[in-house]
């Protein structure tokens, strides 16, 4: 249980840092953000790098900002200083409902907020907030900056579009207006273990019809999913126990979640369908209290 | 061997240290600098029994190299009791309330419930009620106690911190 042998830089800048990725023969080169997944992948030896290039010493990843109805975290903000953020509650409040979700004050004081992303477990909740709301990964590599929507960027389980040799800078979704809730549910364990199953929804409201609906479910694939059919089943609806079953029932039959120890496949189908059903009504409720 | 020359400030004394850059936190609290009341238990962020207080907050000893705490201000349980001996009023309210057996995993506990106590000191909104305290506390596991007198002495540990001298 201790870390390999590894050489190590800490670069102050996001070029510096990129340079360092990108050397010719850098060979097996690995970024350090928060280290709450790192360090033990480290100390497991599932991870032998042969240098670490440690980005918390590079304060332009750092902050978070809203403007002209978008929301840019960057991607080295801490989970809970996001967690605490007026900005954050206001503008992406799916991201502050999910936030007291992730692992303990402890592991959130120090994890990052593009960490969780660019490491992209499928229980993970922040993946999820990304999927649900379309959000767009902001990466820098040697040949520049580019944008990754959310549903190209989550390739599979614990992959990424991210090249080797770039750094996720930052996460942006738009601003949440006005009409518009969010709810965060999970069943886990205990609290701070990792999802059997999440879900994350965010609704806006035209008088009392959906204008939209937006579903994202952790833990049941791979990837984060999106609930499509049952995003469309709600949309230009009133929502009421009807529709919540329909839109749940809709979700469900398209998921073909694994068993394993922690839940049956069936089990965790039967808990996407209430989390579902329970995410949205609170969202539409909340939806309903901000117009 | 990779190495690297770091200040740090422990438990209020400045000291500037060669370590090697995959040392732990964790391994270079208690093997180079010998404090070694920070306990390991898991080694991979799970059990918090190596949790301290860097910069103010709460943090896992055991997932941060100790290359990163450059710069940085760790207290550990060893610098909580005043220099007499006297215990820190969290240590107190958990002794009182015999919050410990075997005394594994207390390091961890007693460092969260005091950046907890912080928290509160500072203003910020922290658990009240029991169900609460229960779950902020689910990041440290302890394999003796049941709990109840864990969260009993986190209970009298946040009733009295109040603003007051600590
Ligand atoms: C006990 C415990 C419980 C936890 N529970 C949960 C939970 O319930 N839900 C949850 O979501 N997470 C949980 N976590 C994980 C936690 O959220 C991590 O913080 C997160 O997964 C990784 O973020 P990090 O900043 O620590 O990244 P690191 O651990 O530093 O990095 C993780 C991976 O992402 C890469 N990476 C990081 N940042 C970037 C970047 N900017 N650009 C490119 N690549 C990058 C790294 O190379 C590495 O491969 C838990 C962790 C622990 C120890
Ligand atoms: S030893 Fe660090 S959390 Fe278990
Ligand atoms: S008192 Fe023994 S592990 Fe907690």
């Amino acid at each position: 249980m201790k870390p390999p042998v590894f050489e190590y830089v800490s670069p102050a800048t996001l070029d510096d840092a990129i340079a360092a990725l990108s050397a010719p023969d850098a060979g097996d080169v690995k970024v350090l953000a928060g280290g709450q997944s790192f360090v033990p992948l480290l100390s497991l030896r599932l991870a032998q790098p042969s240098l670490v290039v440690d980005i918390n010493r590079i304060d332009e990843l750092a902050s978070i900002t809203e403007e002209a109805g978008v929301l840019t975290i960057g991607s080295l903000v801490r989970q809970r200083q996001a967690e605490h953020s007026d900005v954050v509650k206001k503008a992406c409040p799916l991201m502050a409902e999910a936030l007291p979700f992730i692992g303990h004050t402890a592991i959130r004081n120090r994890g990052t907020i593009g960490g969780s992303i660019a490491h992209a477990d499928p229980a993970a909740e922040l993946p999820t907030v990304a999927a649900c709301l379309d959000a767009e990964l902001v990466a820098r590599g040697p040949g520049g900056e580019r944008t990754i929507p959310a549903a190209e960027f989550f390739t599979g389980f614990f992959t990424t579009a991210l090249a080797e040799d770039e750094i996720l800078t930052a996460v942006r979704v738009r601003s949440a207006g006005p009409g518009t809730g969010a709810a965060y549910e999970e069943v886990a364990r205990r609290h701070g273990d990792f999802a059997m199953v999440g879900v994350g929804a965010q609704v806006r409201l035209d008088g009392d019809v959906v204008a939209e609906a937006r579903i994202a479910l952790s833990g049941v694939d791979i990837a984060p999913v999106r609930a499509s059919r049952a995003e469309a089943a709600l949309a230009g609806r009133t929502v009421d126990d009807s529709i919540l079953e329909e839109a749940a029932q809709a979700a469900v039959a398209d998921l073909s979640p694994s068993s394993d120890l922690h839940g049956s496949a069936a089990y965790r189908k039967h808990v996407a369908g209430v989390l579902i059903r329970k995410t949205v009504a609170t969202a539409a409720a909340r939806a309903r209290e901000n117009r | 061997m990779s190495t690297r020359e770091i200040t740090v400030t422990v438990n209020g004394r400045k000291r500037t240290v060669h370590v090697e850059v995959r040392r732990t936190l964790a391994d270079f609290l208690r093997e180079d600098l010998g404090l070694t009341a920070t306990h390991l238990g898991c080694e991979h962020g799970v059990c918090g029994a190596c949790t301290v207080v860097v910069d103010g907050q709460t943090e896992r000893s055991c997932t941060q190299l100790a290359v990163q705490a450059d710069g940085r201000e760790i207290t550990t349980v060893e610098g909580l009791a005043a220099a007499d001996g006297t215990l820190h009023p969290v240590q107190q309210a958990l002794r009182d309330n015999h919050s410990f057996q075997c005394g594994f995993c207390t390091p961890g506990f007693v460092m969260s419930i005091y950046g907890m106590c912080e928290e509160k000191k500072a203003g910020r909104p922290v658990p009240c009620s029991r169900e609460e305290i229960r779950e902020e506390l689910s990041g440290n596991i302890c394999r003796c106690t049941g709990y109840q007198s864990i969260v009993d002495g986190a209970e009298a540990a946040l009733a009295g911190a109040d603003g007051g001298d600590s």
